[in-house]
């Protein structure tokens, strides 16, 4: 296994072989060509592959040296850790790596970096293999929450689309060659006049010394950065505000009453994990006698999103209002601004009553604006938090996190210049893919032609490495050293449990080293730097420590105070209503691909995006009364013509969307994506100028004479729920104060006809509450569960026919009397009077002494009656062979988990694995397992921690006062289940005066 | 309309309509003609649809259940649906053999071997599905209790084990009753037999009966013991069915009247089937003297009797939903009547079921067999629709709105609704044409009784 | 009705007949027999023949390394008590000894050939349960639960078998009435160790002693299943 060497990976030899012809590892591709069962072999250890070498009609040297990389991340090289099937070899270590008990985890502090920003993760390893990210709990952006992205990530390293060989003008080549290619190209010029590096944001403090060190050798060479989904304008309205770049830093723990203006601090925002944990801590309501507070949420916004659908008020209007609404603010809390407004967009009461409400909270308040508002917005947002006084408590101010923040889209602008000029000589483009993701009046691609020498150092083969002279396969953060900073500044390390995958990879710090001719190990370079930097007397300890917890200490940036400029009226100047005619399009990052980068991830492919339940595609979104005048419907084909360029978008209809625009995501049709498979390329950037990166108005849609289907996994979105006892309890704080029992069945569910499982039985009973007050619905437990529980991807065809495997689901429900969206995470409900229990005929499904509802898949035979009885639909059957047998996948399985075969019933099991290997450990240990020792994947990774699992016999115990708790109810209880996951009633705050009005309206409507 | 002799040529002259033998002959002339065209163009069609149906088997036991439109939560198909309906198809079999005997209904016996002969027939298709419907098939011997090294037994509480047992014990009783019934008539062909070969078969068909009194007791005897066992066993058998879903928590299944109202419907197809068959053999074999039209008419009563419990049964459902007084249920049942896309389903099963048999109240129609049969195929096609709705298009609209989904045939589906028709008739060609189907010796009986 | 006799068959057709029938019975019971025989055979059980000793590349014997030499389990097998499997001795372990015991001696050249290498010793697995079960050595060692009651006699054993079948039945015995095998933790690694008269109170003793709580949860199917 030349990929794996003993010290770096312990699992070397952990498990069993495959056979025995392959328990041999291989040093060279001759030996196995060499092997007389080499056809067999192939044809039934590597199917996909031994189809192509029969195609291709290659001799097996030749076919095995082209395919050799992927072989290799199909399993090849890892043959020794390969789990065994049915032999009965075993393979034990020839010594024993420090600290490795083989059928323990281990765990590895480490840093995921998205957008520049780092976050700090937790890499469960079980013999030395990833198998799944956790957030590291004393990581200030993670607080031991995580999102689906960050879950979802450790399917990437695995992935076995990525790119795997070192690539020369798309031929097969090697690294050697490309160094002395490189070599040639930079010694054209000796002080790097033409040599140019275009990186993603970087904050990474090993990093920027290394580009400063190239630029110290090369004084010439230029560094540039891009990003689609950039900071702009958030550096440029803080230069507005305060005529220096600045980064800002919540706390929403302070804020009593926030104003976000399309500020989506719950999912897009730098640091959402920290803000919405804090956010939701305002939100949940524990009565112990004292009089409950929660904080009030209003949200103008232009776009759905997760922010929007927590508010106690949502405003929708169109993009370029929002600039509007911050300038009638600000003008209401008398900051002078100059705008001009004949008729308000928005109900006349709204803005003064959050006028009222901010000033009457000053100090506590706290206003937020995001990524894709104007610079003007931003600046108006500093001055009106300065106004209140916010600053200080629920703001703080610090140097930028960036290493250099300059504006991305005139970054590349330049470079794209002095491309088509033809002074570039030599293009080191580390990571993104500027080639796909550019503005379309930003000629990226076309201008690569005139690059003699380029290199993308990319973990895809995708549009822009195409294009590259050079293609060098990137390394996956887990196999990676290095380090980067998280929004408030505090820096944290990246450590690889395991080697390499691949040899053939590197990361951005391997190709810097190389430039600058450092010819140290990327590990001795971040160690170095911190060395350098460290001022104390103990550097193995600090190393250690930041190692071991995954934080740097004191990294975090000291608040610093700016101070507005003069004349911010001046700075912001005045307010041009948007000129166009016509529709205002929105361009979004998707919420789970993002800008692209995870188009080949199938878990996120197949994550029900939040408000339409989609998947495997993207949909442009239109609000129900502007669908009518353009005569669209769900499913219809629609073209988009902006700016001269047309995109066709499949539509979707959705009452969250304002009226008067169109929201459509980035990142699909990427080349490789799973999306484009079918045929279709929804490719967002086509339209997307550098005028108008975020909106825009003037766009055009009409219908394509066309239908697209869509598979979403949710088709009653705005199903008329019942009038009892709807899905959802939603009260006001105040009026549950006076109805504390209001939510719920309160009839008796005890009387029951059927045998009571064991009652008088003394052990643990495991119950679960999930507080809806908490719930943002970012469907992070969903990833979570999948990757914790070996749940298959079963692709768009399957979700369409509604057999997606997810164990547990987040409904989400509409209601159009006071336009709230509400979401609804629903596990198992693991029933004490379980209806699937009572039905199975072969007792597959059965009730522990511990309250579980058991689910036998070796004694299923899948007969799915099960199911049919379920009243909360939570079952799922393997209706196909789900399983994805590319043996590589085969490494990110947990181990404690069956994989499920063909025709066998499952379902959630709140994480038995877990709750096992924790009795064992304290029944070795001759004690009881203690309150939270125990949680799910879903509790482990939800960033508000709204999910609570733990013993209900111990009263003490967080979930039983929970469930003490009058607003706790069971789902559907009026069934008479008994349901063990119940629910903490949705409580919201909203604003007197406004709520009036906004009833006042409804009965009108 | 050509007299008997002029079309059952092998009928000895010296033979008189009325006197002994006469019926005996004209129901076993059939058999020992050279076959017909119409019986090759039949059977060959048949089977070809047989070949297809197999392929679809085959396809779905290899690759799965997935084949099929299931999916959470509409989680039950065709597969059930099937199962319901030839389940009930086979009632009326027994239903005419057992019950009627026991009333003494000697207009029966025309109608009992082949009644009895469907029903087997329909119970051969239906023991297909459970089997062919489970996920993991290979497993299916884990319903039944046995000794083994897991200690583990079937679910008790699960109707589905009870299911197990009553259809097989069924399957069984109907066999042995049926066989019992044929050993006289198999005798009988024996005798008439020329070809030596055709001789043995009967003869080891009807294993040496002789006709001796003593014969004919114990012949009477175990008809009776068995009419007593099965016919209990017409009303279980699928009262249990019904309690598949009647125990079950589900919207639209939650119902007491269950039990009853599917043993109605499934006589009520199970007759409507009878009359299309007895009129296809009356066409066939020109049997109009030997299954009379006052046969078919009774017939047709049960057909409208049956019917109307089973629209009862429809009033009842909407009466409970009201009165369960659970939102969910009721929203189902406005759903599944009114709701889109499933409101066609319902309405066609009203409109086969209550409406087109209102028509059997005038005796014109009940003795016009074209009419008679177009109203019985509608029936069946009916209490197919009526299984669907109850499976598949409840579990579609289960409890919480979140979870809906809409059942959507595939390719698979529509093969494995048709493909057993292939089965039914390949096997019912062969019946006909190798045994008799009409028990000899009753019908001379019943002659005799005339005279 | 008047009917004609043919003399299609002689007489002995009737005593064929009886027979036929007989031996229809018999034949039913007899596959039957043989089906449950199957399930219950040792050599068809899914963990593999039981009682049939496996040849391993190095001729290891237990017999003279625990029996004669009275090397603990633990020695070798020291993760029992920590994790789910019990573990193989890495080649270090043995070269820790042999590197100044028996240093030439033929037999342990594959072990010299590993350690040199760096190429571990594949073993064949003798206990190998199916991949839906979910065993946990610490737990059971801890707990007084000896290696003995599931391997046997290994001390006795030059070459390795499997004792016991495995099956789910043969664990349920155990699960079902614990006080029946448990003993006390300092005898977990002894063999041929004696029950004494009242196992069954003394048994009760242990499991009180042990914490193994609520007896009633030891045949869940989530103990071994999930």
């Amino acid at each position: 296994m030349p990929s794996m060497s003993e010290t770096e990976n312990p699992n070397n030899g952990a498990h069993p072989p495959s056979d025995e012809s392959s328990s041999k590892t291989w040093r060279n591709i001759d030996e196995i060509a060499a092997r007389e069962d080499f056809e067999d072999f192939l044809k039934e250890n590597y199917p996909r592959e031994h189809v192509i070498m029969r195609r291709s009609g290659l001799d097996r040297r030749s076919f095995l040296k082209i395919m050799g990389a992927s072989l290799t991340l199909s399993g090849f090289a890892l043959q020794g850790c390969a789990p065994s099937p049915t032999d009965e070899r075993i393979i034990p270590y020839v010594r024993v790596p420090e600290e490795v008990i083989p059928g323990r985890p281990l765990y590895f502090a480490s840093t995921m970096v998205l957008g520049g920003y780092g976050t700090g993760v937790v890499i469960e390893t079980h013999e030395g293999r990833p198998h799944r990210l956790e957030g590291n709990a004393d990581h200030p952006a993670s607080l031991g929450g995580s999102n689906a992205i960050i879950q979802a990530n450790v399917l990437e390293l695995y992935n076995p689309d990525r790119a795997v060989e070192v690539r020369n003008a798309g031929n097969l080549s090697s690294f050697d060659e490309f160094v002395s290619a490189m070599q040639g190209a930079m010694a054209v010029s000796g002080d790097g006049t033409g040599v140019h590096l275009l990186t993603e944001t970087i904050t990474s403090p090993t990093v920027a010394s290394q580009i400063e060190a190239l630029q110290e050798a090369m004084p010439n060479a230029t560094w540039h950065q891009y990003e689609p989904v950039s900071r702009d304008n958030i550096v440029a309205g803080a230069e507005l505000a305060f005529g220096e770049v600045v980064n800002s830093v919540y706390d929403f723990s302070q804020a009593s009453v926030i104003l976000s203006l399309d500020g989506d601090f719950l999912s897009s925002m730098d640091g959402s994990l920290h803000y919405a944990r804090d956010y939701a801590a305002n939100r949940k309501v524990f009565l112990d006698g004292e009089e409950p507070e929660i904080s009030r949420l209003y949200a103008v916004e232009s776009a759905p999103s997760l922010t929007g659908a927590a508010a106690d008020h949502r405003i929708k209007v169109k993009a370029s209002e929002v600039e509007l609404f911050a300038r009638a603010l600000a003008a209401e809390l008398g900051i002078e601004t100059d705008f001009s407004m004949d008729e308000a967009p928005w109900d006349s009461q709204t803005l003064t009553a959050i006028a009222e409400d901010l000033t009457a909270n000053a100090g506590e308040s706290l206003v937020v604006t995001g990524a894709w508002q104007s610079p003007a917005v931003h600046a108006l947002v500093h001055a009106i938090n300065a106004e209140l006084g916010n600053v200080g408590t629920t703001v703080t101010y610090t140097e930028p996190v960036e290493v250099n923040p300059v504006n991305q889209t005139e970054d590349l602008r330049t470079l794209t210049d002095a491309m088509s000029a033809g002074e570039v000589g030599a293009l080191f483009i580390f990571g993104g893919n500027p080639a796909f993701t550019a503005p379309n009046d930003i000629e990226f691609a076309s201008a690569l032609a005139n690059v003699p020498f380029s290199v993308h150092l990319s973990y895809y083969n995708d549009e822009t490495s195409e294009l590259c002279t050079w293609q060098i396969p990137q390394k996956h953060f887990i196999e990676t050293w290095g380090d980067a900073r998280a929004f408030d500044g505090t820096a944290s390390l990246m450590q690889p449990p395991i080697g390499p995958l691949l040899d053939t990879t590197r990361s951005e710090i391997d190709m810097l080293a190389l430039m600058t001719g450092d010819d140290r190990s990327s590990f001795d370079i971040v160690q170095a730097y911190w060395e350098a930097n460290y001022d104390g007397d103990d550097f193995d300890g600090f190393w250690r420590r930041a190692l071991h917890n995954g934080v740097i200490e004191e990294t975090a940036f000291e608040p610093m105070e700016p101070t507005l400029v003069a004349d911010l009226a001046g700075a912001v100047g005045s307010y041009e209503a948007p000129q166009a005619e016509g529709l205002e399009v929105i361009f979004q990052p998707d919420p789970y691909i993002y800008d692209g980068r995870f188009a080949q991830n199938s878990w996120l492919q197949e994550l029900p995006k939040p408000f339409n339940k989609l998947t495997w595609d993207t949909a442009m979104l239109v609000n129900p009364v502007t669908a009518r005048e353009l005569r669209l419907d769900t499913g219809n084909l629609a073209e988009l013509s902006y700016g001269g360029e047309i995109v066709q978008m499949p539509v979707w209809v959705l009452p969250e969307q304002p009226e008067g625009s169109v929201t459509v995501y980035l990142g699909y049709g990427k080349e490789g994506g799973a999306d484009v498979d079918a045929g279709f390329a929804f490719n967002a950037y086509a339209i997307r100028p550098s005028g108008n990166m975020w909106f825009g108005q003037g766009v055009e849609v009409s219908s394509a004479r066309r239908s697209y289907t869509l598979a979403n996994t949710q088709i009653e979105l705005n199903f008329e729920s019942y009038e009892e006892h709807p899905p959802v309890e939603t009260a006001s704080l105040s009026f549950f104060l006076e109805n504390l029992d209001f939510a719920g069945y309160d009839g008796d569910t005890d009387k029951t006809l059927l045998p009571d499982y064991n009652a008088d039985y003394a052990g643990y009973q495991w119950g679960m509450t999930i507080d809806l007050s908490a719930c943002i619905g970012c469907n992070a437990c969903m990833v979570a569960c999948q990757s914790e529980n070996n749940s298959p991807s079963v692709g768009k065809t399957e979700v369409e026919r509604g057999r997606e495997m997810h164990w547990i689901r987040v409904d989400r429900y509409y209601d159009a009397d006071d336009d709230s969206t509400k979401f609804q995470p629903v596990p198992c409900m693991h029933c004490e009077q379980a209806p699937c229990e009572q039905v199975c005929p072969v007792q597959a499904t059965v009730h522990s002494e511990e309250g579980l509802n058991q689910m036998v898949y070796n004694r299923c035979v899948g007969t799915r009656y099960c199911s049919g009885n379920c009243p909360y639909s939570v079952r799922r059957f393997n209706f196909l062979d789900y399983v994805d047998d590319t043996p590589i996948l085969d490494e990110l399985r947990n181990p404690n988990v069956s994989v499920r075969s063909r025709g066998v019933m499952e379902k959630c099991t709140y994480c038995v694995q877990r709750i096992n290997s924790a009795r064992i450990d304290a029944n070795v240990e001759n004690r009881r397992i203690n309150d939270g020792e125990v949680m799910p994947a879903c509790a482990t990774a939800c960033p508000t921690q709204a999910i609570v699992f733990g013993d209900i016999a111990e009263s003490t115990t967080q979930v039983s006062q929970l469930k003490a708790q009058p607003h706790n109810y069971g789902l559907l209880a009026e069934t008479g289940v008994r349901p063990r996951t119940t629910y903490l009633a949705r409580l919201t705050n909203p604003n007197e005066n406004l709520h009036a009005s906004a009833e006042a309206e409804s009965e009108e409507a | 309309m050509a007299t008997l002799r002029d079309q059952n040529v092998g009928i000895p002259a010296e033979r008189e309509a009325g006197t002994p033998g006469f019926l005996v002959d004209v129901i076993s002339a059939p058999i020992f003609r050279n076959t017909p065209a119409w019986w090759w163009i039949g059977f060959t069609a048949s089977a070809g649809l047989l070949g297809v149906f197999l392929f679809a088997v085959v396809n779905i036991l290899i690759r799965g259940v997935g084949l099929w439109g299931i999916q959470i939560p509409a989680i039950w198909g065709v597969g059930i649906v099937n199962f319901i309906f030839w389940i009930g198809i086979g009632h009326a079999g027994t239903f005419i053999s057992a019950v009627l005997l026991l009333m003494r209904q000697h207009w029966r016996s025309t109608f009992s071997r082949f009644a009895e002969g469907a029903t087997l027939i329909a119970l051969v298709c239906a023991g297909l599905f459970p089997l062919l419907h489970l996920g993991r098939p290979q497993y299916a011997y884990w319903l039944f209790p046995y000794p083994n090294i897991l200690e583990l037994n079937p679910n008790w509480r699960s109707a589905l084990a009870w299911d197990a047992v009553a259809v097989s014990v069924y399957g069984l009783v109907s066999l042995f009753f049926w066989y019992i019934d044929l050993l006289p008539d198999l005798a009988a062909m024996r005798d008439k037999a020329e070809n030596r070969w055709v001789k043995t078969f009967y003869a080891i068909l009807s294993t040496g009966w002789r006709g001796d009194s003593s014969h004919w007791e114990r012949l009477h005897n175990a008809a009776y013991m068995f009419a007593a066992i099965a016919t209990p066993l017409v009303i279980s058998v699928h009262s249990i069915v019904g309690l598949d879903f009647a125990i079950a928590l589900t919207p639209g299944w939650h119902h007491t009247i269950f039990p009853p109202y599917f043993v109605a419907g499934a006589v009520f197809s199970g007759f409507a089937a009878v009359i299309i068959i007895a009129a296809g053999l009356r066409r066939a074999f020109s049997w109009q003297e030997v299954i009379t039209i006052d046969h078919m008419e009774n017939a047709a009563k049960f057909v409208l009797i049956t019917g109307l419990m089973v629209a009862y049964g429809y009033g009842i459902e909407w009466f409970a939903a009201w009165y369960l007084d659970h939102e969910m249920e009721w929203i189902l049942t406005i759903q599944r009547a009114f709701g889109q896309p499933y409101a066609f389903f319902y309405w066609a099963m009203i409109f086969f079921n209550v409406g087109a048999i209102q028509a059997l109240w005038f005796k014109r129609v009940r003795r016009n067999i074209p009419l008679l049969v177009t109203i019985c195929v509608g029936v069946l096609i009916g209490m197919w629709l009526e299984r669907y709705v109850i499976v598949t298009v409840s579990l579609g609209y289960a409890y919480l709105p979140a979870a809906h989904e809409y059942f959507s045939p595939t390719i698979w589906d529509w093969l494995t609704i048709f493909g057993p028709f292939g089965l039914f008739l390949t096997l019912l060609f062969l019946f006909i044409r190798i045994l008799p189907s009409i028990p000899m010796y009753e019908a001379e009986l019943l002659a005799s009784e005339e005279h | 009705m008047v009917i004609k006799m043919s003399q299609l068959f002689n007489p002995s057709v009737n005593t064929f007949a009886r027979i036929s029938i007989l031996a229809g019975g018999l034949a039913t019971a007899f596959v039957l027999a043989i089906v449950f025989g199957w399930q219950y055979s040792p050599y068809t059980a899914s963990t593999g023949p039981s009682g049939v000793a496996i040849e391993q590349p190095v001729r290891f014997s237990h017999q003279l390394h625990s029996d004669q030499l009275n090397i603990e389990c633990r020695y070798c097998h020291e993760n029992a008590e920590y994790s789910a499997y019990g573990g193989i001795p890495s080649t270090h372990t043995c070269m820790s000894c042999h590197s100044q015991i028996a240093t030439y001696s033929e037999l342990l050249e594959p072990v010299r050939t590993s350690y040199a290498t760096g190429e571990p010793v594949v073993w064949n697995r003798v206990h190998d349960l199916a991949e839906h079960v979910y065993f946990n050595h610490s737990a059971h060692v801890t707990n007084g639960f000896a290696c003995e009651t599931c391997h046997g006699r290994v001390d006795q054993m030059p070459i390795v078998w499997q004792v016991e079948s495995l099956s789910m039945s043969w664990c349920l015995e155990c699960h079902w009435a614990p006080e029946e095998y448990i003993r006390p933790i300092e005898h977990v690694y002894t063999f041929g160790y004696e029950y004494p008269e009242n196992q069954t109170e003394v048994g009760l003793e242990l499991i009180e002693e042990y914490n193994i709580h609520n007896l009633d949860r030891l045949d869940n199917c989530n103990i071994c299943h999930y």
